[in-house]
């Protein structure tokens, strides 16, 4: 099952880019390379985590979304968010206010999608209890680590949880309620608003799923201003309780740490940002590790709390919606007059198929030439410094070797052997000069004093 | 293509450095996942023997089209008695070893279970070496 063709929101702004080597060296798939002084992203490789994002210390990188005036196609227009959303903002602004500022941008319903997240809680337990199932079960709920499993990791994909993430059952049970209100197919226009460049290309090419549901992405710093400009107006305060009648503690925790994984199972971790859910699935992929049923995988640190589109400090937003949790019942006492339509249906919607292998790592499908290419590499290490430097434009030394033997990249790259090449007079300084503009830019080696990426930029 | 590591005897903080550069190195080749599981284990605890009970030792991995051929050589107490020692069970770990989660006696039984050829000899007082083939599909 492919699905869509893989889709990518992050994308780098040249003119901003500065050809730093940050986000380079902060990629954990080793997506990044710097080709004529510009970073470019492989999007073969690249899982969307936004690491990169993160990192840049100009504001490279920014996140394709649909135009909010998408909006007005459409006579239901619904705004879909994760309730992570709530937690960026001040304690002293009422979710009556956030609400009502929504209804006042133009949508007609408002909902948070962990609801009725109960629904999804019995689906995956359904799952984990099937005989069948191959432990510990993975989470598809992020869907960088969704993808990093599919390119790296192939044969732990038998693992990934077959059952969909919070916004897929907010879109279904969304349009199923307007449906009973007597709304056409048609007339219905979801709105996804997104904590990450992940969740977009999950939304846009779902993995195990043959078209997306939703009708536009919103990121949520965009909502986020445009909601606390009206609120610091003084816009309007409604009671709005009623469209959150199904929102539950559990649903408000879901997308934090251990928000899943406390669910299931009688053994269950939570690994949250890339470097430890890689770590882990290393020792996972080599068998170290046994008896855990439910495996919860975030690439941001505090999961979403950390997404790259949310605004103010992640600490902050856990404490406040740990808060606001207890103010809300637990998921099961949910009961279905409260749900109000057919829950039959729902559940059989929150099942996708099989998830396949992409290994991109491999050196093509031909042992022999595999081999070759992998002696090739062995050998050109030899000669390169081992600095890691990053100034041939690949992240390190083994990923030139491995870049030069899929003719990507040549010695003369490396900026120490050109040296060294000089030395022994096999090369002219002025070509080598002109390898180095080549990677860099033209006038990128003039004296600048307002040159960006001075020390103390981007930290 | 060869690899070659050095262990140090009692060092278990650094027990698996060979086994996952050779699993990156076999995943790149696009070796299929199971063959790659095998090989993964059985060089691990080959690793952990020599941890466990050696003084030091060297790890030799050697790769072709068609296998993958792991010599692993300490000096060590050596092994008195191979037959016994690949039983289930049967361990001489200290209780030191045993504590840290290793030394179970299932080091050479999984390592046999999991490789298509295993070759142990061993000098009491000198050392062990352990040539372990597996084939790739
Ligand atoms: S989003 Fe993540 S994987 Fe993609 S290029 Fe950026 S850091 Fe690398
Ligand atoms: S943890 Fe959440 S915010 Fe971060 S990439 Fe995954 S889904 Fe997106």
């Amino acid at each position: 099952m492919s699905g869509l063709p893989k889709y990518h929101a992050l994308k780098i702004d040249e003119a901003k880019c500065i050809g730093c080597t940050h986000c380079m060296k902060s990629c954990p798939t080793e997506a990044i390379r710097v080709i004529n002084g510009k970073a470019v992203i492989d999007h073969e490789r690249c899982v969307d985590c936004g690491y990169c994002h993160r990192s840049c210390p100009t504001n490279a990188f920014y996140i394709e979304q649909d135009d909010i005036q998408k909006i007005r196609n459409f006579k239901y227009r619904v705004v879909l968010f994760p309730s992570v959303m709530i937690g960026q903002f001040p304690e002293k602004i009422s979710e009556n206010q956030i609400y009502s500022s929504l209804l006042k941008i133009g949508f007609t319903h408002v909902f948070e999608i962990e609801q009725p997240i109960k629904l999804l809680i019995n689906s995956i337990k359904e799952y984990l209890a099937a005989q069948d199932t191959p432990k510990p079960v993975i989470s598809t709920f992020c869907p960088s680590v969704v993808r990093l499993i599919q390119n790296r990791y192939p044969a732990l994909t038998e693992n990934l949880l077959l059952r969909k993430a919070p916004h897929d059952l907010a879109a279904h049970y969304a349009i199923e309620r307007l449906k009973k209100e007597g709304a056409g197919e048609d007339e219905i226009g979801l709105f996804y608003v997104t904590p990450c460049s992940a969740k977009i290309a999950s939304v846009k090419s779902p993995v195990g799923e043959k078209e997306s549901i939703v009708d536009g992405v919103i990121n949520m710093n965009e909502l986020y201003n445009r909601v606390m400009k009206i609120i610091e107006e003084g816009g309007p305060e409604e009671d709005t309780s009623s469209q959150r009648e199904n929102l539950t503690r559990d649903g408000v925790l879901w997308s934090l740490t251990r928000g899943e994984a406390c669910h299931f199972g009688s053994r269950s971790m939570a690994v949250d940002g890339m470097h430890n859910v890689i770590r882990f699935l290393e020792r996972l992929e080599d068998d170290q590790v046994h008896g855990i049923d439910f495996l919860e995988m975030r690439a941001c640190d505090q999961s979403c709390a950390g997404g790259i589109l949310l605004t103010g400090n992640r600490f902050m937003t856990v404490e406040r919606l740990e808060r606001r949790a207890k103010r809300y019942p637990a998921a099961q006492s949910i009961n279905k007059n409260q749900i109000r339509v057919d829950t039959a249906v729902l559940q059989k919607k929150l099942i996708i198929e099989r998830i396949n292998p992409k290994p991109v790592y491999i050196f093509g499908s031909d042992r022999t030439r595999a081999m070759d290419k992998m002696n090739k590499v062995q050998r050109i290490i030899c000669f390169l410094p081992g600095i890691d430097c990053g100034a041939c434009g690949a992240p390190n030394c083994h990923a030139l070797a491995e870049d030069m033997v899929n003719g990507k990249a040549k010695m003369s790259d490396c900026v120490f052997l050109q040296q060294m090449w000089e030395d022994e007079g096999k090369i002219q300084t002025g070509k080598a000069y002109r390898n180095l503009e080549k990677k860099w830019g033209i006038d990128r080696f003039k004296a600048d004093c307002n040159k960006r990426g001075r020390r103390n930029e981007g930290f | 293509m060869t690899l070659t590591y050095d262990i140090v005897g009692g060092d278990f903080t650094r027990a698996g450095h060979p086994s996952s550069e050779v699993k990156k190195v076999l995943k790149q080749l696009g070796i299929d996942a199971r063959t790659i599981k095998s090989i993964v284990i059985a060089l691990y605890e080959a690793e952990v023997n020599v941890v466990a009970h050696a003084y030091r030792g060297k790890a030799t991995i050697m790769i072709d089209d068609t296998k993958i051929t792991m010599l692993l050589e300490d000096e060590g107490p050596g092994i008195p008695d191979i037959n016994l020692a690949m039983q289930e069970g049967y361990s001489t770990a200290s209780k030191e070893v045993r504590d840290m989660g290793f030394g179970a006696g299932m080091g050479l039984p999984n390592i046999k279970k999991n490789t298509d050829e295993l070759l142990i000899e061993s000098e009491v007082g000198k050392g062990t070496t352990v040539k372990m083939v597996n084939f790739f599909k």
